[in-house]
């Protein structure tokens, strides 16, 4: 993989914040084998609001890893009418972006959009995307989205949101920001540690574990109605929610009964019913995509290893062997295979494992790599890391080949979990 | 769509409010990785492990939730060591501090109205929540211990932080080794 690496082209590119709450900035390292050369032409209408959108779709597509921007050369075509596929061909670029953006006087913008194939001359999508002038982004994002599926097969992630927890010293922010790090909300801020943040499968909430109460307890927190409410404060410590995919109910640690093991519960806090039983730790669960398992690390072996168990309870099967130990196992949307952080020789790495052949691939170049997760596409992994002292958030695609690290203004960044 | 971008706005108006707040916090704590370990009876432990006559009356003042007992505040009694040490990813109790954890209990046995909070902590090696689960595991044993020397289980509550109040923020094995510990904290 570090050969890999070390053949491809490194990137570098700094995304610097244009609004005063966007915290975090962002470098690119490395790029996918084939890039796709894309042109985006400048899209008419207000100045500021089309160069924004402009800016975004183009910061989306090369944070990707998936394309190349290709100088425009001046030509800035608004209608269909108006491209030369010749010019484009001769630029290089194989498909190109052309659209207009106009404000109504409710203060809504439109973006009307079209992606067309340069080799072929033909249109590949066409679409008006309207939203509030303040998310101006969102319409960058979404036309990004539809770029990326449109030229990769495969869906965007550009429009989806992350949640991580940022220590600022003794103080702790529960965040929740776009994908690309704007549009940060600070939806919980204490003096007491954050842990664990997990999305509901409906994206309208969070789990978490705080420690505002003096012990570990799990709460749910609406972001729609700023509304919340305790799941589990039991004695000793309440950790790790993971929500089942209908949304129902979730699986918690709790040591209400000694020590650390794997319960579910409902969202209304009832109907608590334990599913490991054994005198080790259990931790960490995480749902299949069909709901019917769950895999966790333990330690019951000796060592923390990645285990898997039907919901319905019964025995767990060993999923990770060899050296070192692993942690924090999650599926991929798939559920062809899952990752998780492998712990060797005093470095953590972020890795994949293959369900059916059992191979285990490191994407990571190793150090203090914890907590992953993909991306609503699978082509992802977000991931807690470690850079010029701080903690950070950074990605790796599935392939590890694309990497990227986001430093947020101060403080560090910690777990770090994708939503939808 | 529509609902979703309704919402963002809303959230948006929060966010700003927070972000002047991020700002503000930023100005005094701003690329420092700081201990976030502020509770004064951690301090004066720390001192108490690291040498028995730095136990200054200093220290004792300001921690204002310690009882007057002579007993607990002696500085030349194994109660005044509040903090029990474990190697890596192990929570049993080595021998040597089985003596400081056995002082401990017959104290509490003696006092029976005396309250004590056991919070185990750890290294950063391991994820945020198996450390979560291994501090827990090193504080029951503390307190199972207390328990077998005479103390009663409802005198103990036992409390994990996991990693996330390091004594010590560096990312080696002198930093570590003061992490992976159980602090007796009196109520």
């Amino acid at each position: 993989m570090l050969k890999i690496l070390r053949g491809l082209l490194a990137v570098l590119v700094m995304l610097q914040a244009s609004t005063a709450n966007a915290t975090l900035s962002i470098e690119i390292i490395g790029a996918g084998e084939h890039q796709i050369p894309v042109a985006i032409a400048p899209f008419g209408g207000d100045e500021k609001s089309a160069k924004t959108i402009h800016d975004v779709i183009a910061g989306d597509l090369l944070r990707s890893g998936l394309f190349r921007i290709v100088d425009n050369a001046g030509k800035a075509p608004l209608a269909l009418s108006e491209v030369n596929y010749q010019d484009w061909r001769g630029l290089g670029a194989e498909a190109l972006a052309i659209g207009t953006v106009s404000a109504s006087a409710d203060g809504r913008l439109t973006a009307r959009f079209h992606l067309l194939d340069v080799v072929k001359q033909s249109e590949l999508v066409g679409q008006e995307v309207s939203t509030s002038n303040a998310q101006i982004r969102a319409i960058g994002h979404r036309i990004s989205d539809l770029i990326y599926e449109k030229l990769t097969g495969d869906k965007g992630v550009f429009s989806t949101r992350i949640a991580y927890v940022n220590r600022l010293g003794k103080r702790f922010n529960l965040v929740v920001a776009d994908s690309d790090g704007y549009n940060e909300q600070i939806v919980l801020t204490q003096n007491e540690p954050i842990l664990s943040p997990a999305w509901s499968p409906d994206g309208s909430r969070l789990a978490y574990v705080s420690f505002e109460t003096g012990h570990a307890a799990v709460y749910v927190q609406s972001l729609h109605i700023n509304q919340r409410m305790v799941l589990a404060n039991f004695r000793g410590s309440n950790s790790a929610p993971a929500w089942s995919p209908d949304g129902k109910q979730l699986a918690v640690v709790l040591t209400k009964d000694g020590n650390s093991q794997i319960y579910l519960i409902r969202l209304d806090g009832s109907d608590v019913r334990r599913l490991s039983a054994n005198s080790g730790i259990d931790t960490e669960p995480n749902f299949s995509p069909d709901g019917q398992n769950l895999l966790f690390t333990s330690d019951q072996g000796g060592s923390a290893q990645i285990y898997r168990m039907p919901i319905t309870g019964g025995s767990a099967q060993r999923m990770t062997f060899g050296e070192g130990k692993n942690f924090s196992p999650r599926y991929s949307p798939d559920g062809k295979s899952f990752v998780f952080t492998h712990y060797e020789a005093g470095k953590f790495y972020i890795t994949t494992q293959d369900f059916q052949t059992g191979q285990m691939q490191i994407l990571t170049e190793g150090g203090l790599e914890k907590k992953p997760s993909f991306a609503p596409n699978g082509k992802l992994i977000l991931f807690a890391s470690e850079a010029r002292g701080h903690g950070i958030l950074a990605t790796v695609s599935s392939d590890g080949r694309v990497k990227q690290h986001m430093f947020t203004q101060s403080g560090d960044a910690r777990e770090p979990v994708w939503g939808q | 769509m529509k609902k979703h971008l309704i919402t963002l706005t809303l959230l948006g108006l929060l966010a700003a409010c927070a972000s002047d707040k991020s700002k503000e916090a930023s100005g005094t704590s701003a690329l420092t990785r700081a201990p976030v370990d502020d509770r004064s009876s951690s301090s004066s432990s720390a001192a108490n492990s690291n040498n028995v006559a730095e136990h200054s009356p200093e220290s004792t003042a300001e921690s204002s939730n310690q009882p007057s007992n002579d007993m607990l505040n002696d500085p030349n009694s194994l109660l005044a060591k509040r903090s029990v040490y474990f190697p890596f990813d192990t929570s049993a109790i080595q021998d040597s501090d089985i003596p400081l954890v056995q002082a401990h209990a017959k104290y509490l046995a003696g006092h029976g109205e005396q309250k004590v909070s056991v919070e185990g902590n750890t290294d950063e090696r391991g994820s945020n929540e198996y450390n979560l689960a291994l501090g827990q595991r090193r504080a029951d044993s503390v307190k199972k211990m207390l328990e077998l020397g005479g103390a009663n289980s409802g005198q103990i509550s036992a409390v994990s932080y996991g990693e996330e109040k390091p004594k010590a923020t560096g990312h080696d094995e002198t930093s570590w080794a003061q992490n992976r510990r159980a602090d007796l904290d009196y109520k």
